[in-house]
């Protein structure tokens, strides 16, 4: 039976159609007025790229890898922090009269 | 922590994402979906510093408390008009961070459990060289961008003969060299492919001009989520997977919502150099203007019963919002109703005027989009068009010829009297001249934005 199994990598490209769909949907929704704050946002969760470089980061022994990886963590963590905290000062902006 | 307990987690990072962006469909939801963004991302850290590889927290700490500083700064300090810059300027960050988290992998593979350093599986390979060149092309593409929005360079487009074979062949070149690391892992091929990368980010982003810097902005966009995307698969993560389509199809979506407002074709923007040719077409300044004082137009604006104000890029570079705002308050106490228009593309990326104005203090009601108020123009007593010029040129529905033809633009014209605040009769990007200018029913108010509107409050 393990010949029948599915590659876990097709398992993974249907996670990522099926999110593109979802992405397509959902922004679509979005109000043109909250342009900026929809990429300030988007740009805030695209660093989720950081997990990628805490595994790099993670070993306690020094490495390339583990420089790389910090660095990674250091760019990662300014986009998250800044781009979370712009998009909230943006929405505080937008009141009704 | 076993493996699946974090895949799970990171699929709740992955629907509090969704709901952030789900949240952006009104203000006065968004508060609340932000929240739910920064949950997610907080899971989702903390899911990865709790795997059993990750143990050197000291470090860690300190690039996070680091980074988390600049971040924080960057944001507080960030005046509205310079949010184009500011995104640009993340963009590269994901882009980099990309590239190095993919040159990590390469050299780590096993902390990765992608195989063992000089023994990758293929598809890992095939998956870090995509992540890592899109990652280069959006890190060095968006620097260019920045540059463009922050004027350290010029914004207009640079374009040199045979650009595009150039690209072309640099494109190519990437691919071979993808192919060549994915079949025999050699670390240079590796390497150089993400040099060239950075370079045809460079190149891709210097034919682009200064006012199609909302696409070019909305597809860096785009590319930081392929990118984060791409790495996501090298990683088998799948909160980075969906994240990263999330955010690949919110930047395609808003890159297309762009050029539909400009009506080109994404390939047209891409390859660049438009407003160049265009620009000796103008013969401005043959034909007689009405220029008036700033007390013309508080005259005029006194006698308005309803006034739709029209912001453009020119605005925000004036930084006027405020003292617009205080002019339509002046206005609106004497018992006119005051409204703005947003075209798609005013300002230098998507969104950015309702932002400015919203910083004004506008109440958001008051803040309309081109399809939603352009019906109602012709019942309007005073268009007040500000820093905007192609948005407002009527040669877009009727000349043919013209390189703007097609544009849905804001039909100002049809107003009773059209205000127009400009520092000159110099063209607009498109280098077109604008026929509202000549007009009986317009009336050219001179000099810097931000100074007439104070002029005419003044006045008022």
């Amino acid at each position: 039976m393990e010949t029948m199994g599915v590659d876990p990598f097709v398992f993974r490209l249907s996670i990522f159609v099926l999110a593109v769909f979802v992405g397509y949907y959902v922004v679509w929704s979005v109000t043109p007025a909250l342009h900026t704050p929809l990429m300030a946002v988007t740009n805030a969760i695209s660093s989720v790229i950081i997990v990628g470089a805490l595994i790099a980061a993670g070993p306690a022994a020094w490495s390339l890898a583990k420089a790389l990886g910090l660095l990674a963590v250091f760019l990662a963590a300014i986009n998250i922090f800044g781009g979370f905290l712009v998009t909230q000062r943006m929405l505080d902006m937008f009141r009704r009269k | 922590m076993t493996a699946d307990f974090a895949a799970l987690a990171y699929l709740g990072a992955s629907i509090l994402f969704i709901m952030a962006l789900r949240g952006l469909s009104s203000p006065r939801m968004a508060r609340r979906g932000n929240i739910y963004g920064i949950a997610g991302m907080a899971i989702a850290v903390a899911t990865t510093l709790a795997e059993p590889g990750v143990l050197g927290y000291d470090m860690i700490l300190v690039a996070l408390v680091a980074g988390g500083g600049i971040g924080t700064f960057a944001a507080r300090r960030i005046q509205m008009a310079a949010m184009p810059q500011l995104v640009a300027a993340f963009h590269s960050l994901v882009g980099l961070a990309a590239v190095l988290v993919a040159i990590a992998a390469f050299y780590a593979p096993d902390a990765y459990g992608i195989g063992a350093p000089g023994a990758i599986k293929v598809a890992s390979r095939i998956e870090m060289a995509i992540g890592a060149a899109i990652g280069a092309i959006t890190f060095s593409g968006s620097i260019v961008a920045f540059a463009k929005l922050q004027e350290l360079v010029t914004g207009a487009p640079l374009v040199f003969p045979g650009q595009h074979w150039l690209n072309l062949l640099l494109g190519l070149a990437l691919v071979a060299l993808g192919v060549d690391f994915a079949a025999t892992q050699d670390t240079s091929a590796y390497l150089v492919m993400i040099a060239l990368a950075f370079v045809l980010g460079v190149l891709l982003i210097v034919p682009i001009g200064g006012a199609d810097m909302p696409v070019v902005v909305s597809m860096l966009n785009s590319y930081s989520g392929w990118a984060a995307a791409g790495i996501g698969f090298t990683l088998e993560n799948t909160a980075l997977i969906v994240t990263g389509a999330l955010v690949g199809s919110s930047g395609a979506i808003l890159s297309y919502i762009m050029c539909r407002a400009m009506n080109r074709s994404f390939v047209s923007v891409i390859l660049g150099g438009f407003g160049v040719a265009t620009a000796t077409a103008v013969k401005a300044g043959e034909r007689p203007v009405k220029a008036g004082s700033a007390e013309d137009a508080a005259f005029i604006l006194k006698a308005a019963k309803t006034v739709i104000i029209i912001p453009g890029y020119g605005m925000a570079v004036a930084q006027a919002q405020h003292a617009v705002r205080e002019m339509a308050k002046a206005l609106a106490a004497s018992g006119a109703r005051v409204r703005y228009a947003i075209h798609p593309v005013a300002g230098r990326m998507p969104g950015h005027m309702n932002v400015l104005l919203a910083e004004a203090n506008v109440p958001y009601e008051e803040v309309a989009e081109l399809e939603d108020i352009n019906n109602d123009f012709a019942q309007t007593d005073v268009a007040f068009v500000i820093g905007a010029n192609d948005i407002t040129n009527p040669a877009a529905k009727t000349d043919p010829k013209s390189p703007i033809y097609g544009m849905p633009i804001l039909d100002v014209e049809r107003a009773r009297t059209v205000l127009f605040v400009k520092r000159s009769l110099a063209p607009g990007y498109a280098g077109i001249d604008n026929d509202l200018f000549y007009r009986p029913n317009t009336m050219m108010l001179f000099g810097d934005a931000k100074k007439v509107v104070e002029g005419i409050l003044q006045a008022l």
